[in-house]
């Protein structure tokens, strides 16, 4: 349509919703309802269309597919999207995670309804564009534009502390971005142009290549979050509405890894492999150390975002062991964890929704007033810990035997990270739903309602489905991760190569 | 390019304006208070004529009156600025101006004639022409920073910048006076030339003094001083001309004079730029952190932007030239619509000027508080709004020109001038909602609207300004 293709379709759509509910008028209740239904008929039809997407890529090549371009800036800056198999996944996980946000908010969020949804849309809209870009200036306008419409959510729709921890959120990843985007200056004005394509086919100097990735580092480390980045997190997602929560965890905290795969990687192979022990080091560091902070928390909140964190120095630390396992794993576990953090921060926002409290000890005993709760946050904090036959299972043996390979050390720290997990969140489970119900207020707390149930089935069967079936995904990725490792391996190789048998002088001369 | 001796052709924006500044006075005298509203508009209709002039009356690019006027694209675009902020700052005034018993007719009259004087100093291409260029523009301006002569304030301002203003034209005169001397000539070409391969130690000293009267102008860093008291004191719609217009001509003829007269000496005066784009910047954002009324705010938010807008000017390259370009389109645009915003609170009549009584703004005027916002969040320098794109390109600039340290203290800067801004955000967006505003003036109302939708909707339709900037770089060098 117009020379655009079904990628612009899906930054659109949310946009377009966006625009219906702005047009709606009124404050009144029915004006209210119309602006939820608008805003979950749009992310139903862009995860269709997501699905769409899928159906059409081909998960035989690594090469970018769906492409489409227009000039734009002039001078290299275009308008470029595409996906190719680390993307895909992301996409269709964005659009996915979409509708379960609007339904939680559905009764949870009483003023500047139609604000709210909109604001959800728009950032629907920006993140899909994050993942679609072709074009490192797109890329970064997609990437820092989703902070308006957050910093948004957190500070109108937060609570306590909201305005605290919406300036902290912002500030952070302004901070880290600014300095990518010199160093996508730098990039600019070697290759002449700021297509993705190009640039990954770009030989950086090497000396060029340690400064451009220390300054990708520092955003996508802040976005990740590593340790000792990561301390806006917890604050950003304690203030956050449930809905903010889950897009956090789910999607934004991707971006980083995403980022790293797509950029940092291919693009600095040499950088990447000086700075690898670095980001090992990091990466056990955030698992032992926010795993033991997990522990000691009293937020329900707090505690899953720490968790999130150590789940993130898994990525980290398997995106940079460099191999087929270590980066197919933590592809896989970033799209395992969007569901299952995701599904943990619903949890928390069924039972604040309905006693407007995150203090664990304000809770206990809720197995007796409520089964199926009990039974779904169950199978989230198992995914959580890792149980085998569970999504989270996946991704953390893969990203672990990896790092095996690179270090041994390394592993055996992570694995102690996995214990903890398991302490962390079997503790935070036992607290909340076992024991005596003796609260007054907790005696009579409803079970979850049928918009709930619609709300979890879906993240519990695909918790249970990818934990026993991870090829769906696993496959996708497959090629382009092949992609991946072989770019990052080249430059070595090519130089030993080099080394061994000196290029003959030009023929012909 | 052309030598057009004495032809009045190119002038003839300038011509059109001179004469009808003349008639307006008269008519004014003629008329007196009776023809107030008449000679507000005609003055409005007078500056429209000259701006369509300046767009539409294509020439070749040409030097005339022995090169003491260059007419070229990149004056045409500087110029369109400066008018385009004369225009819609004088359009916003008329309501303000009635309202506090001040709209006397010698006010269009004066904006007429400081506009002559920075169409002028555009297109100075000696230094006689752009001391005479510098002057009227100022002269004009010390009147009506104090045009509120009952109000302690104003005139505090007006003297202020009067007194500091002739201080800095003294330096400027000096410095000009050094070039001349040591260069041999007032002719910015010709000194270009004899610069080449001699590095004269009393050019580099004239030069001091000359980047001083104009660092001055353009409030940047450290001769700062007057701006947030002026900008504080004078009333809205003078500070909101300040803000806008004049810091289009004094950073044209700052680009003009430093790119053809000392490009033989680029690591002499790169010193100097980078020295006042690093104080401006610093200075802008850390002292904006602490203030509460907003023109004040805004007074050292525009030290901010100049020293972002001389990063691009310190790479020296056609690239940072239309960084400049780029970075003054969008400010301007920016700071009318801050300054619309700034006009539209009101309550009960009386104008208010703190930040907090935006509190709440969103809850009872959504579409004020959400173009602010996207102003702020521009000013910011947050993708994808016009900002993130003006920032941009300076930016790239140094990085192209490989100044480093200029673009990373540059990037640390603005995420501290952020917190400001966002400040302004929470005010509007988080905090409880106070008493609405009196509804605001048509004129106001679309200017906020405008300059909103402008920065909001920029990287739709991006080209034509790129284009036109591309073309202006182009022809200084």
């Amino acid at each position: 349509m117009f020379g655009f293709g079904i990628l612009t379709g899906l930054v659109a759509l949310p946009l377009i919703g966006a625009a219906f509910i702005l047009v709606l008028r009124g404050d009144d209740e029915a004006t209210r309802g119309n602006a939820r239904w608008v805003a979950l008929l749009t992310t139903l039809v862009t995860f269709v269309l997501a699905l769409v997407a899928w159906g059409r890529f081909d998960t035989g090549t690594s090469a970018f597919q769906l492409i489409e371009s227009k000039a734009w800036f002039g001078s290299g800056i275009s308008y470029k999207l595409g996906v190719d198999g680390i993307s895909m996944p992301f996409v269709v996980l964005t659009a996915f995670l979409m509708p379960f946000c609007i339904l939680a908010s559905w009764t949870s969020i009483h003023m500047r309804v139609r604000e709210y949804f909109i604001a959800f849309l728009v950032l629907e809209a920006l993140m899909i564009g994050v993942f679609c870009s072709l074009d490192l200036v797109l890329f970064y306008l997609f990437f820092e534009g989703g902070l308006i419409p957050m910093f948004l959510i957190i500070g109108i729709w937060g609570h306590d502390r909201r305005i605290y921890a919406s300036l902290k959120f912002f500030l952070y990843t302004l901070l880290g971005s600014l300095l990518m985007l010199l160093a996508i200056m730098k990039m600019y004005g070697v290759a002449g142009t700021t297509d993705i394509e190009v640039l990954l086919h770009t030989p950086f100097a090497r000396s060029t290549q340690i400064w451009l990735f220390l300054a990708f580092f520092a955003s996508f480390a802040v976005k990740m979050p590593m340790w000792p980045v990561h301390t806006w997190l917890p604050d950003a997602h304690v203030e956050a509405p449930t809905a903010g929560s889950v897009i956090l965890a789910g999607i934004l905290l991707k971006m980083g890894g995403y980022g790293f795969l797509r950029f940092s990687l291919p693009m600095f192979p040499e950088a990447s492999h000086y700075f690898a022990p670095l980001v090992f080091a990091l990466s056990v560091i955030a698992i032992v150390y926010t795993s033991l902070v997990a522990l000691v928390q009293v937020n329900m909140k707090k505690l899953i975002a720490y968790s999130s964190i150590a789940h993130m120095g898994f990525v980290t630390m398997g995106i940079f062991t460099m191999n087929q396992q270590g980066i197919q794993g933590a592809v896989f576990l970033m799209i395992s964890h969007g569901i299952i953090s995701g599904a943990l921060f619903l949890c928390v926002g069924v039972v604040y929704d309905r006693m407007h409290s995150l203090e664990i000890a304000s809770y206990g005993g809720l197995v007796n007033r409520m089964p199926r709760y009990a039974l779904a946050f169950m199978v989230f904090t198992m995914a959580n810990v890792g149980l085998p036959g569970t999504s989270g299972f996946v991704g953390e043996f893969l990203t672990m035997i990896a790092a095996f390979e690179v270090n041994t050390w390394v592993a055996l720290i992570a694995t102690l990270g996995t214990i903890l997990a398991a302490a962390y969140a079997l503790f935070l489970y036992r607290r909340v739903v076992f024991g005596v119900l003796d609260k007054a207020s907790l005696k009579t707390i409803l079970d979850l309602n049928t918009r709930e149930i619609v709300m979890l089935v879906p993240l519990i069967a695909l918790t249970l489905y990818y934990g026993v079936h991870p090829a769906p995904i696993l496959d996708a990725s497959q090629a382009t991760v092949d992609g991946v490792v072989r770019a990052v391996s080249l430059p070595i190789s090519e130089h030993t190569a080099a080394l061994g048998a000196p290029v003959p002088a030009t023929a012909g001369q | 390019m052309v030598t057009a001796g004495f032809s009045l052709s190119p002038v003839l924006p300038e011509f059109i304006l001179a004469i009808g500044a003349l008639a307006l006075l008269l008519l004014g005298a003629i008329g007196g208070e009776r023809w107030t509203k008449a000679l507000y508009e005609l003055a409005i209709v007078i500056l429209g004529v000259v701006l369509l002039t300046v767009v539409f009356n294509h020439r070749a690019p040409s030097v005339s009156f022995d090169g003491a006027f260059v007419d070229d694209a990149f004056a045409h675009f500087m110029k369109v600025l400066a008018l385009f902020g004369s225009i819609t700052t004088l359009l916003m005034s008329i309501p303000f101006l009635r309202q506090q018993g001040i709209n006397k007719f010698e006010f269009p009259i004066l904006v007429m004639l400081s506009t002559l004087g920075m169409l002028t100093l555009i297109s100075a291409g000696n230094l006689i022409a752009l001391y005479l260029g510098f002057e009227l523009m100022s002269l004009a301006l010390y009147v009506i920073a104090a045009f509120h002569r009952e109000d302690g304030r104003a005139s505090e301002a007006g003297l202020k910048y009067f007194v500091l203003g002739a201080l800095s034209s003294g330096l400027l005169l000096y410095g000009a006076s050094l070039i001349y001397g040591f260069a041999g000539s007032i002719d910015f070409g010709v000194i270009g030339t004899a610069l080449q391969g001699n590095k004269a130690i009393g050019v580099v000293f004239g030069l001091v003094f000359l980047s001083a009267g104009l660092a001055f102008k353009m409030s940047a860093v450290p001769f700062h001083m007057w701006t947030p008291d002026v900008y504080e004191g004078a009333p809205t719609p003078v500070t909101a001309f300040f803000a806008t217009a004049p810091k289009m001509a004094a950073v044209a003829i700052t680009v003009r004079v430093i790119i053809t007269a000392f490009p033989g000496i680029l690591a002499q005066w790169q010193q100097i730029i980078v020295f006042i784009s690093i104080a401006s910047m610093i200075l802008g954002s850390f002292a904006a952190i602490g203030q509460t009324n907003f023109k004040r705010l805004m007074a050292y938010s525009a030290i901010g932007n100049m020293g972002f807008a001389l990063v691009g000017l310190s790479a020296g390259t056609e690239a940072g030239v239309f960084g400049v370009l780029i970075y003054m389109l969008i400010y301007l645009v920016m700071t009318l619509g801050t300054f619309a915003a700034i006009l539209a609170m009101k309550r009960k009549g009386l104008n208010i000027e703190t930040t907090a009584d935006l509190a709440g703004l969103s809850q009872h005027n959504g579409p004020m508080a959400f173009f602010l916002a996207m102003i702020m969040f521009s000013l910011a320098g947050v993708p994808p709004l016009a900002g993130f794109f003006a920032k941009f390109y300076v930016f790239q600039a140094a990085i192209q020109a490989n100044l480093f340290g200029l673009a990373i203290i540059g990037v640390l800067s603005s995420v501290v001038a952020a917190y400001y801004y966002l400040r302004i955000v929470k005010i509007m967006y988080f905090d409880a909602p106070v008493e609405a505003f009196d509804p605001m003036s048509p004129a106001v109302n679309a200017v906020l609207a405008l300059s909103g939708g402008f920065v909001f909707l920029f990287w739709l339709w991006p080209e034509h300004f790129v284009n036109a900037a591309t073309a202006a770089a182009h022809s200084l060098f």
